[in-house]
């Protein structure tokens, strides 16, 4: 059983060492999870690893009481009944609108025929931002790197998440717009966030004073 | 071959009826010894009716015409239904009175969530009888059809639709910043609750009470907060002092509490099991909501979704067999 009872989703890539790390300083123990990077569930330290966009679903669900993932995630997700309790501060990256590098091909296509195409894995964010700021824009969704779609002609340009631009600058791109910076959040099941009440302010007291 | 049906729809075949069955019948002798008489309404009602009840209940699904070019929709829920019965065929009875149901609602979904477009609701409502009164009998009558079903470890989460309104207009927040403020509440974002507070600039004491309070739940002592919108935590504690010693130690006080349907005046409530993710279902006062078809009284009700009460029936069922 984990703290106080308390199960917790982790994302496994960039957010999984500074997530362990405040998981430590709040009393959780990680040790058997820095120590296994094939095991998935750690029912000991009540804590279960996954990739950072399938822990709202764990969490709704209330298969976790509690997660942590980006705020990318929970934007793309943003029917996920979950409740959003604190801004963890780290993970911090931004979503980019980025285009070929020299006269912007995204442009040139919006004037001359009227509509952009945009590649992106994050389709909701990328067509709310694009009619928010009144562009006609075809969203190709792709799962894989977003990078290439543009240097094939797949699409004009690409709305992405970046951390420091290495990728985006090594491909060839440049950043056109920041649309919004992301960190990490920490996200509560509706239900747990009743029936462990105590807990959950106990956790998110600890998780404020470590910040 | 294969004909299939549609997602979030699905076929009950008799092992699952039986235990389906089980469940409703316990619940409606618990309805028939407490007075309730069951109704049954159409399925389709006019788009205009429904309406009338509450917007959000007025973007239906499930939309249609008839053949003279009515738009029909498919209910959302059985209050609207049953403030129009009310009105219509009890325009002159003595409140208050009493009324049950067991009838499928329908809501749209969205893909590859596993959710229902065609759910069971039990439930009940009680017109005519004003809170706090009123509201104590809904609510103790929840809580005996949840014990008379055998559900161990449930809870009832108490609120007031009214609540955040008054907090609002007792900190002075502008008509036009209110919106965004009850967006990231009804959305449960408190991060973006607090970006919203502390772009009012509307001084420590006045920005802590509007994030505090919605995360305040717990046990009674959560009424003692002090600050403002002290009436409507007040009408909370009258609530809680006429709650006998058994539907008392079921309520989980939450002053964050907000239901998606926009009719609701007063006490609101959710039932929570902790052997599912989400609520099994929930209802609340409504006491505008009868004047709007004719016939001004104060109401109660809720629905439990009979499907999801059986999934935590099973699930308390199957306790221990949890990953943590």
């Amino acid at each position: 059983m984990g703290l106080n009872g308390l199960t917790i989703a982790v994302p496994r890539g960039a957010l999984m060492r500074d997530t362990l790390d405040l998981l430590d300083t709040v009393g959780f123990d990680t040790a058997e999870v820095r120590a296994n990077d094939r095991r998935l569930l750690f029912g000991e330290a009540g804590i279960v690893t996954m990739r950072p966009s399938d822990v709202p679903t764990y969490v709704e669900a209330g298969a976790a009481d509690l997660g942590i993932t980006g705020k990318d995630v929970l934007a793309e997700q943003v029917e996920r009944e979950v409740y959003e309790l604190a801004d963890l501060g780290y993970g911090r990256c931004v979503m980019v609108f980025a285009t070929v590098a020299g006269d912007d091909p995204a442009a040139e296509a919006l004037r001359r025929l009227g509509v952009m195409r945009v590649a992106t894995k994050y389709p909701r964010i990328a067509a709310r931002y694009f009619e928010r700021t009144g562009r006609q824009a075809e969203i190709v969704e792709v799962k894989g790197s977003v990078e290439l779609a543009p240097l094939t002609g797949l699409v004009e340009g690409i709305v992405d998440l970046t951390a420091t631009g290495t990728t985006l600058r090594e491909n060839g791109l440049v950043i056109r717009e920041e649309i919004w910076a992301s960190t990490a959040r920490l996200i509560a099941n509706p239900v747990a966030h009743k029936l462990k009440a105590t807990e959950i302010d106990g956790l998110l007291a600890r998780i404020r004073d470590a910040a | 071959m294969i004909d299939p049906i549609p997602s979030g729809t699905r076929d009950v075949l008799p092992d699952e009826m039986r235990e389906l069955r089980a469940i409703t019948e316990k619940v409606r002798a618990v309805f028939d010894a407490r007075g309730y008489g069951e109704v049954a309404t159409p399925a389709l009602e006019y788009e205009s009716t429904l309406a009338r009840g509450d917007a959000a209940a007025a973007e239906p699904a499930y939309r249609l015409f008839d053949e003279q070019g009515n738009v029909l929709v498919l209910r959302s829920d059985m209050t609207i239904p049953i403030a129009r019965v009310v009105a219509t065929r009890y325009a002159s009875s003595a409140p208050p009175l009493r009324f049950c149901y067991f009838a499928h609602a329908y809501r749209s979904v969205r893909p590859s969530r596993g959710q229902a477009r065609e759910m069971l609701q039990a439930g009940i409502e009680l017109v005519g009888a004003p809170g706090p009164e009123g509201t104590v009998e809904a609510l103790e009558l929840l809580c005996e059809v949840l014990d008379a079903v055998g559900l161990d470890g449930y809870r009832v989460g108490l609120g007031d639709a009214s609540l955040y309104p008054a907090l609002l207009d007792a900190v002075g927040v502008p008509e036009g910043a209110r919106p965004a403020l009850l967006h990231e509440l009804v959305t449960r974002d408190f991060v973006g609750l607090e970006r919203e507070v502390e772009a009012l600039r509307l001084g420590e004491e006045a920005s802590a009470a509007l994030l505090r309070t919605p995360q305040l739940r717990g046990d009674a002592s959560v009424l003692d907060v002090d600050g403002p919108a002290t009436d409507v935590v007040g009408r909370l504690r009258a609530l809680h002092e006429r709650l006998t010693p058994r539907a008392g130690e079921r309520v989980i006080f939450d002053l964050g509490l907000s239901r998606s349907l926009g009719y609701y005046t007063g006490a609101i409530f959710e039932v929570y099991d902790s052997a599912v993710g989400v609520p099994l279902g929930g209802g609340g006062r409504y006491d505008d909501l009868l004047g709007r078809f004719g016939r001004e009284l104060p109401a109660a009700g809720w629905a439990l979704n009979v499907e999801r009460l059986h999934i935590a029936l099973v699930g308390e069922g199957a306790r221990g067999e949890q990953w943590a």
